[in-house]
């Protein structure tokens, strides 16, 4: 199980790097929706044969949120502002990958540095999740328009949720229930407020937003 | 019982609210619930329940010390309110009335959650629901504060989610069964992972420190005060940030019991008097009297962070600060933002001559900054002294040095910005605006009794209040 588990963890960091490479945003968002899906499908192997129902209702949650609803409104929003497809980094595409790679490495080598519990022993789960930590900071920091650091934001989220994957079976559901919910009212509000920033701007390029400084 | 009340009347009253007609009494909705809502609190200050420790959800000594100073400075907000949107009835209300009872709702349940995620849920919704009340004037401007508001306060609440799982994986790690109430965690003490602990002190320390508007991360708090209408940058001061701090406060007690409550205590320390020096840095230089407030309140945020580093005492003061700083803070927005309807604009460059104009709201402006810069003999003067007092008697003399160059500085930047748009003489368009503007009782009398509150704070400290505060450190350092 643990060895499918970490396939699905390698695909979610290789995921993260094509998130950081990727320069148009149609592109970004269906990196962002795949990862969602495959991150919906681990709490599936985690448990050992005994599939509990709360267990299985956090994957459907997970794969229809992450995977489908939240990208569907993202990609909603980039036609309803119609902006350019191009995403205009910030920090430059080859610069944001090789940080990303610089921060894989050090996920790994922090991650070995904490102690683990046997049954997470040999797992990427702590790895995995600082590097899509990682890397949603490169991407809320390094793109300038407002969809792509939403993608940034999910990329984070979907960081706390790989390590929130290690509690799965000890925290009880409203902990878990509470952590979803909260993560799709929160974007569903980011995408009310891209919405509204695109009526004001006719843009969504956050470099615009500086009327308030010192 | 009365516990949960506190959660479900104003929730209650929100959906009241949302369904109700007409803009013209709807602002009616806050100081009913509003006073409710004090009425229960006040009843639960002064007849303290008895909260079963394994409760995820209670009035116990922190919310004890903390929520009644929300509620009383959400009650006056609230009467506040209603002369306010009388000023604004070209824009609906319906959302703003609505938003404005949720976060008192939620954060009642912030201030009561006695479980790591529970209270991670709460201070969550509360971020979200303060969203609205945010771009409640609909310019550009307030959209953009808007944006950074939810993208920074996002960024914290997810960092600080991470650091709540981290302290559950220290426990899980300790051989603990999952529970993740503050009371089973500090019980596990020294059998937590130490790693762990510290790797969730740091993130927690971040994501709520976000909340809260700790240097550096309070880059949210200048637009979002600035834009948001008075009565929101009153709440959010006096309200948002304290639940934040509790929750640091909560967390610092499982920390502490995990035998790293000196590093705790050390990185409390350091960031206080780094959000201090930030704010004193930009108090200096900012010429918009409402963002003045904002770098005002990470100060005082600085100020709450140090005193908490000083242990038992320095808490019992932090608490105290808590009160002082909440109904100060709260006529500094109601009368900065009488201000700024009648001048039309928000930077001393445009204003000057309020005192011509609007005498009251200017006098109670004066008055309130001397308050917040504590001058006696007003809360803020007695609550700095206990954390002065505090430091010298735990032996961070460096420290008071440097508590007290903050003040200094940040009493130039004040006075530097407030003298500016009160004296001289006013433009002739920000006269004919103070002649459309009209200082009626509504909008004087709330900043005015709140001023007396801070007065009547500092002077005669009620009894209850002390043994509140003392319940309150108790609870965070139990005795061995």
């Amino acid at each position: 199980m643990i060895a499918t588990l970490n396939l699905l963890i390698g695909l979610a960091m290789g995921l993260n790097l094509l998130a950081l490479g990727s320069n148009r945003l149609p592109a970004l968002i269906r990196t962002v929706s795949i990862q969602g899906m495959t991150l919906g499908v681990m709490p599936l192997l985690l448990e050992n044969h005994n599939l509990d129902w709360r267990i299985l209702m956090i994957a459907v949650a997970t794969v229809a949120g992450k995977g489908l609803l939240i990208p569907g409104l993202l990609r909603r929003a980039m036609r309803a502002a119609n902006i350019e497809r191009e995403i205009n980094p910030f920090i430059g595409l080859v610069p944001s990958l090789l940080l990303g790679a610089l921060g894989t490495i050090a996920a790994v080598a922090l991650a070995s540095a904490l102690p683990l519990l046997p049954e997470h022993v040999g797992s990427l789960l702590v790895p995995g999740a600082l590097a899509s930590v990682l890397t949603g900071f490169i991407l809320l920091i390094g793109r300038t328009k407002a969809i792509s650091q939403v993608c940034g934001y999910l990329i984070l989220e979907n960081g706390i949720y790989l390590f929130g994957l290690l509690l799965i079976k000890a925290t009880p559901l409203l902990v878990e229930a509470g952590v979803l919910l909260d993560l799709t009212v929160g974007v569903f509000v980011l995408g009310i407020i891209v919405d509204r920033i695109q009526r004001a701007f006719d843009s969504l390029d956050t470099r615009k937003l500086t009327a308030l400084h010192e | 019982m009365n516990a949960i009340l506190l959660i479900v009347v104003p929730l209650v009253g929100a959906v009241l609210a949302a369904l109700w007609p007409t803009n013209r009494t709807r602002p009616w909705f806050l100081p009913v619930f509003g006073f409710v809502h004090a009425a229960l609190c006040f009843g639960l200050l002064v007849h303290p329940p008895t909260v079963p420790p394994d409760a995820w959800l209670g009035f116990d000594p922190l919310a004890r010390a903390v929520l009644p100073a929300v509620s009383l400075l959400f009650l006056v907000c609230a009467v506040y309110a209603i002369a306010y949107l009388r000023v604004r009835d070209e824009r609906p209300n319906r959302v703003f009335v609505a938003s404005l009872l949720s976060v008192l709702g939620l954060l009642s349940a912030g201030h009561q959650a006695r479980h790591l995620g529970l209270l991670w849920i709460a201070t969550e919704a509360v971020t979200l629901a303060a969203v609205p009340l945010l771009h409640f004037n609909n310019t550009p401007r307030a959209f953009e504060a808007t944006w950074k508001y939810l993208l920074v306060g996002g960024t914290g609440i997810a960092l600080s989610l991470l650091g709540s799982l981290c302290l559950g994986y220290a426990s899980l790690h300790g051989g603990g069964k999952g529970d993740l109430t503050f009371v089973a965690l500090t019980a596990q003490g020294a059998g937590l992972s130490r790693p762990w602990v510290l790797a969730a002190w740091v993130l927690l320390l971040v994501g709520y420190g976000t909340k809260m508007g700790l240097a550096p991360m309070h880059t949210w708090k200048p637009d979002a005060y600035g834009e948001a209408p008075g009565i929101v940058g009153a709440i959010l001061a006096g309200g948002v940030t304290t639940v934040a701090f509790t929750a640091l406060l909560r967390v610092r007690s499982v920390v502490n019991s995990a035998g790293e409550g000196a590093i705790a205590n050390r990185t409390f320390l350091a960031i206080g008097l780094f959000s201090m020096l930030v704010a004193a840095l930009f108090l200096l230089g900012t010429r918009d009297y409402k963002r003045m407030l904002a770098y005002s309140s990470v100060e005082h945020m600085g100020i709450l962070s140090i005193a908490a580093s000083f242990g038992g005492i320095g808490v019992w003061a932090a608490l105290f600060h808590v009160w002082s700083n909440s109904l100060t803070k709260g006529t500094l927005f109601m009368s900065a933002g009488n201000i700024r309807r009648a001048a039309g604009s928000p930077s001393m460059d445009s204003v000057c001559g309020m005192a011509a104009v609007v005498p009251r709201s200017a006098a109670l402006f004066v008055a309130g900054t001397f308050a917040i810069t504590a001058c006696p003999p007003f809360g803020p003067f007695f609550s700095e002294l206990k954390i002065l007092l505090a430091a010298f008697k735990t032996g961070h003399g460096t420290a008071a040095v440097f508590f007290l160059a903050g003040l200094l500085f940040a009493f130039f930047g004040l006075t530097r910005v407030v003298f500016a748009i009160v004296d001289g003489r006013p433009h002739p368009a920000a006269r004919a605006g103070g002649k459309r503007f009209r200082e009626t009782a509504g909008l004087i009398a709330p900043p005015l009794l709140l001023l007396i509150l801070s007065l009547w704070l500092g002077l005669f400290t009620p009894a209850v209040l002390q043994d509140a505060w003392s319940a309150a450190v108790l609870q965070l350092f139990p005795p061995l």
